[in-house]
């Protein structure tokens, strides 16, 4: 089956919404799994790798939640279609770089996704839209609980999930949700909570990932160990945490509207003006501009514009997102240009913000 | 100049790295240069954590992993039985070759998974198959701790009441 057919379209993607989506984008809890005595996939060869994903992928394809879904060996897709799971958040980096014996297999709404041979020989997520990260971890582990009865894991008493790399070992889980927190960045205010929360043992990452940039102030937030503690006690303490930042990112921008409203209004004006006029434009500044728009949308500057429109612009200005549009290799020249092309011609009837009536 | 690694060679890879005002000096021999991953620029990371050098990188990445005198010491000579996986391939990728190496490695994991993680044992899901199988080996020892009393103390009819359960128990597993 071809990616681009079988993914839903932005469109209907950015029509879910979840609690506190003004601030949290999306919620996501991946489980590590591996299967007992088999060599891990960084360090199989090729032949047992096939092997396994050959055991494994039938079993995954076979449960309810993968009804209809769509389930694909990585050799068999095009490097085009492995970018767009990419920026959908969809797989990994690290897993579109490989080729045959990985695979990966979501569900016909893509609210799960597994992939097989990545790190290890499993890595399965349920994603939720806003703040859910409890959903995540019931809707997760009962998919978890169904492979268990038909797969053989690796697991000891003392160290439990064993996973390839021993940073991962115990539960096997990462916790993390992606925050929009433009207000503490334009207070100056985000490093300090960048660093509380790294004291507190989770790590933040940017928009796609480990050791990506941050774009459009665009923060991942996660757990980072997963031995000594229970899943639930996982998921609560980050829950804590991230209650606690959308409680001080809507205090950053109360503060704004009260001290700075002029400084304000200048970026979310000038990301208006440039987005809606622009003739060539990146990817980064576009995704650090809707920032901006959609902090606009959120504070009522901008009568005709949705927080589901600027969410489906974060997604169909993405370079490969462009390229499936256009069908064809682009040069990131041209990419700008057909990027500039979109954006003026879907904010063309939205009016100029009004920050002082909200 | 000898290999400031394994004082056995000469060294012919000077690296030098900037932290901050400080400046790092490295001299390694080819060999140690390679498995150190300093004949690829994307593995200088790895080599600031092997030699101690400070990372200039943020602290945004996984927890800084130190590998401690007992890994590097008394792990040297053990070779994981079912994958064939080696403490150098280890230091190689930080990864491991299958669930087995996580007993044979075990002595030397245990100083490293506590710079790691919270605690050092698992607390959390157990796989149901994994969760009943337990359950049965512990029911067992505790059956067979009361059978050696009672034949101890010559309570014989107990001794055979527990030996029957303990053949159901068996028969169950």
């Amino acid at each position: 089956m071809n990616v681009e057919e079988f993914l839903l379209t932005p469109e209907e993607l950015c029509q879910r919404r979840g609690p506190n989506d003004d601030i949290v984008l999306s919620s996501r809890v991946r489980l590590a799994r591996n299967i007992d005595g088999a060599p891990f996939p960084g360090w199989a060869k090729r032949k047992s790798k096939i092997e396994l994903m050959e055991q494994v992928l039938p079993v995954v394809e076979s449960l309810g939640a993968f009804e209809d879904g769509f389930s694909e060996s990585m050799d068999a897709l095009k490097s085009q279609e492995k970018q767009l799971l990419v920026e959908r958040h969809l797989i990994s980096r690290e897993l579109a770089a490989k080729g045959a014996g990985s695979a990966v297999v979501i569900s016909k709404d893509e609210s799960f996704c597994i992939m097989v041979n990545e790190e290890d020989h499993l890595r399965m997520q349920a994603i939720c839209p806003g703040l859910q990260i409890e959903e995540a971890w019931k809707a997760v582990d009962s998919l978890d609980s169904e492979l268990e009865d038909q797969l053989s894991y690796a697991f000891s008493s003392e160290f439990g999930y064993l996973t390839a790399c021993p940073t991962n070992v115990g539960t096997a889980i990462r916790v993390s949700a992606m925050l929009h927190l433009p207000g503490l960045v334009l207070a100056e205010q985000v490093n300090q909570v960048v660093n509380s929360v790294n004291k507190l043992g989770l790590a933040v990452r940017g928009f796609y990932g480990e050791g990506t940039d941050t774009l459009g102030h665009v923060f991942q937030i996660s757990n980072q160990m997963t031995l000594g503690e229970s899943e639930p006690e996982i998921v609560q303490r980050l829950n804590k945490v991230l209650l606690q930042i959308i409680e001080n990112e809507k205090n950053a921008r109360e503060k704004l509207i009260d001290e700075k409203p002029e400084t304000l209004w200048n970026h979310i004006g000038r990301a208006y003006g440039t987005l809606s006029n622009a003739y060539s434009i990146s990817s980064k500044e576009t995704m650090n501009l809707l920032s901006l728009l959609r902090l606009g949308v959120e504070l009522g500057y901008f009568k005709d514009l949705s927080i589901h429109k600027i969410d489906e612009l974060f997604i169909v200005t993405q370079p490969n997102h462009l390229q499936q549009e256009t069908d064809g290799k682009l040069n990131p020249d041209a990419r700008d240009l057909l990027r500039a092309d979109i954006l003026r011609e879907r904010l063309a009837s939205v009016g100029r913000p009004n920050p002082k009536k909200n | 100049m000898l290999c400031s690694s394994c004082s056995n060679k000469d060294a012919t890879v000077h690296w030098t790295q900037v932290v901050g005002d400080k400046i790092h000096k490295v001299d390694l021999c080819e060999e140690c240069a390679k498995t150190k991953g300093l004949d690829d620029p994307a593995g200088k990371a790895l080599a600031g954590m092997l030699m101690g050098v400070d990372e200039e990188k943020d602290d945004e990445e996984k927890p800084q992993v130190e590998l401690p005198e007992a890994l590097t010491e008394s792990g040297k000579d053990v070779i994981c039985g079912n994958c064939g996986f080696t403490q150098e391939d280890f230091k190689k990728n930080m990864r491991f070759g299958c669930s087995q190496c996580y007993e044979e490695f075990n002595p030397q994991l245990q100083e490293l998974v506590k710079t790691m993680h919270r605690g050092v044992k698992h607390q959390g899901k157990v796989p149901k198959n994994f969760a009943h199988f337990q359950g049965l080996a512990d029911k067992m020892s505790e059956l067979q701790e009361k059978l050696d009393d009672a034949i101890s103390r010559e309570a014989f009819e107990e001794a055979a009441s527990l030996r029957d359960e303990i053949k159901d128990l068996k028969l169950q597993a």
